[in-house]
């Protein structure tokens, strides 16, 4: 009896640890970002953020370019893989033929599951050299007579590039956004959208009436998450951005982010500088990916509430 | 009241579009799917000699195959796996049985979704700040530990959610029989949500075969055979990334065969995991 007492208190304590050491790990990654980072700050203080340098040769570093890659990149990203997202949804949950919503669904899921170097090495020999051929040439020509916009599609076709990263990234987060919206579709009582139907209204209006408005709080959570992938993918965009630091008005030219730059640069990195430069990057990334991923849990939590009461 | 034909026909067109464009949205999804597995299957299957499975990665211009690479994935995925699955386990049970309604749980909660999607790069850097520049050598074992750091959120949440889901009157029952706590837990409860937590440990080592990121500067990369986990280690995500960046063709066939092999690896245990949780629910 005594025996199985302690049992129950060592194997209490052990969950319990357990448990913490999941807020820890949370504490332990910003501690050693910060510590391995400082050296970064303390050298350039708060000009790393604003500078657009990055020259390992004289040891000027600055974060600018890496970071507006990073979001510009993600908000291109999310501007496409939103609409068709919501649009995949819709089809999963209002129009697909009952046999086939499993299929389709789970055939997105996989998109989910391919593993993001695989969608570099496409990305690299299938997919740039496409963007190269038809797609570039055909938005610069479109694009040149229009003002201020030719500047966003200038120059040579190079395929890779912000343009490309972002279609990559695009394709990523689909799935996610898409599994998101699927779910807090299926939480719309029938019964809202059968009044509607029953009103007249077509299957456009009450998407648009009943089931978006319902379920808003909930589509916002599913694209912060996506958003908070997009921020943070690595692998993918490494292949494709071209990893040039500086900022183009084009988003055609190549450029990097803050992932494709330590992805890139780490290993090769000489000198304790450099390599705090790189970590304190890191740090910037988690710290933006945490802000972002926050809101989404916050917003996806507000929406489990309602459906609970 | 007259019908106004003209509005009408007006609505029944704009809702014609927007369901042609849902249509063309999951086309699209799908077109993506085919044209990302027909590549795969068409370089990777050219490239997939035996030799792949029998040589060592080649030094440039030569031929070999990637056996080290495929050894050293499957050794730091098991020991990441081996290393998280029991943390993840235990917390997610302290989560779903002791601590269901304290408020420091909806902090873990928070604090371990936020993990499930976080870069897996600031991860690297994370076990590159805490194992390799203390150690000052890269090695397998820092890379195991960095998988660890990502098996471990996907499995505190499948465990705590299946636990969720098994009923208190099980846990009541067994009480009035007098079991104590813990074996309340490990008989009954594990026993009944044994399905969907073996589901979450698939999706986990599914998640990590395929990460590249975190093991670029932790476990780097290794030409040669080596069964030394205080030694660098090749892995077949990091030997592909170095490859298909490579000017050399045969570099860049046996990335293709090791894109084929990682994604075929991935998507059977995705599929496994999905049909072992639908098993469980149908019945």
């Amino acid at each position: 009896m005594e025996a199985l007492r302690r049992g129950d208190r060592i194997f209490r304590s052990l969950t319990q640890a357990s448990a913490f050491l999941v807020l820890a790990l949370l504490g332990a990654i910003f501690f050693s970002l910060i510590a391995g980072g400082f050296e970064a700050f303390k050298t350039f203080g708060f000009s790393f953020i604003t500078t657009e340098v990055w020259n390992p040769v004289t040891e000027q570093f600055g974060a600018l370019a890496p970071i507006y890659g990073t979001i510009i990149t993600s908000a291109i990203a999310m501007l496409i893989a939103v609409p068709i997202s919501i649009g995949i949804a819709v089809f999963l949950t209002e129009l697909c033929p009952m046999a086939l919503r499993r299929p389709i669904g789970i055939a997105i899921e996989l998109l989910a599951g391919i593993p993001s170097i695989i969608y570099g090495i496409w990305g690299l020999f299938i997919f740039a050299p496409f963007m190269q051929q038809y797609v570039q040439p055909a938005l610069i020509s479109m694009f040149k007579p229009v003002p201020v916009l030719n500047n966003l599609f200038a120059g040579p076709p190079y395929g890779i590039g912000i343009l490309t990263s972002a279609l990559i990234l695009a394709m990523m987060v689909l799935p996610f956004v898409t599994a998101v919206c699927r779910d807090v579709f299926e939480t719309v009582p029938p019964v809202l959208k059968e009044a509607a139907y029953g009103m007249g209204c077509t299957t456009r209006e009450v998407v648009r009436t009943v089931v978006i408005p319902y379920t808003r709080v909930g589509i916002v959570g599913g694209v912060m998450l996506g958003l908070g992938r997009a921020l943070g993918e690595t692998m993918a965009v490494t292949f494709v951005i071209g990893n040039a630091h500086r900022i183009s008005a084009s988003i055609m030219a190549p450029g990097t982010t803050i992932s494709a730059t330590i992805a890139n640069e780490f290993t090769e990195a000489v000198g304790d500088l450099y390599t705090s430069s790189l970590i304190a990057l890191g740090l910037i990334l988690f710290f933006i990916t945490f802000i972002v991923l926050g809101l989404a849990q916050l917003m996806l939590m507000r929406l489990e509430k309602k459906a609970g009461t | 009241m007259a019908l106004d034909r003209a509005r009408y026909q007006r609505r029944r067109t704009a809702s014609a579009i927007t369901i042609g464009l849902c249509w063309a949205a999951a086309a699209l999804g799908l077109a993506i799917l085919a044209a990302i597995l027909a590549t795969l299957m068409i370089k990777g299957i050219a490239g997939l000699t035996p030799k792949v499975f029998t040589e060592m990665t080649p030094p440039p211009g030569s031929d070999g195959g990637l056996l080290n690479a495929i050894a050293g994935s499957l050794v730091m995925t098991a020991i990441g796996v081996i290393i998280g699955t029991p943390v993840g386990i235990l917390a997610g049970t302290y989560m779903a049985e002791y601590g269901r309604y304290n408020k420091v749980t909806s902090v873990i909660r928070f604090i371990n979704d936020i993990l499930l999607s976080a870069p897996s790069i600031v991860t690297g850097l994370f076990v590159y700040e805490l194992m390799v520049r203390p150690m000052g050598h890269f090695s397998a074992l820092a890379g195991s530990a960095a998988l660890a750091v990502l098996v471990i959120p996907t499995v505190v949440r499948t465990t705590e959610n299946m636990l969720l889901l098994v009923p208190n009157t099980l846990r009541e029952a067994s009480s009035a029989l007098g079991l104590p706590r813990s074996l309340i837990i490990r008989k009954v409860a594990y026993k009944a949500a044994r399905a969907g937590m073996l589901t979450g440990i698939l999706l986990a080592i599914a998640r990590v075969s395929g990460e590249t990121a975190p093991l670029l500067f932790t476990s780097l990369n290794n030409q040669f055979w080596s069964s030394d986990l205080n030694a660098p280690m090749a892995s077949l995500p990091v030997v592909i990334f170095q490859y298909a960046l490579s000017p050399y063709e045969d570099w860049q066939r046996l990335a293709w065969a090791g894109a084929l092999m990682i994604t075929v690896a991935v998507l059977t245990l995705s599929i496994v995991a999905r049909w072992l949780s639908s098993s469980r629910t149908s019945q």
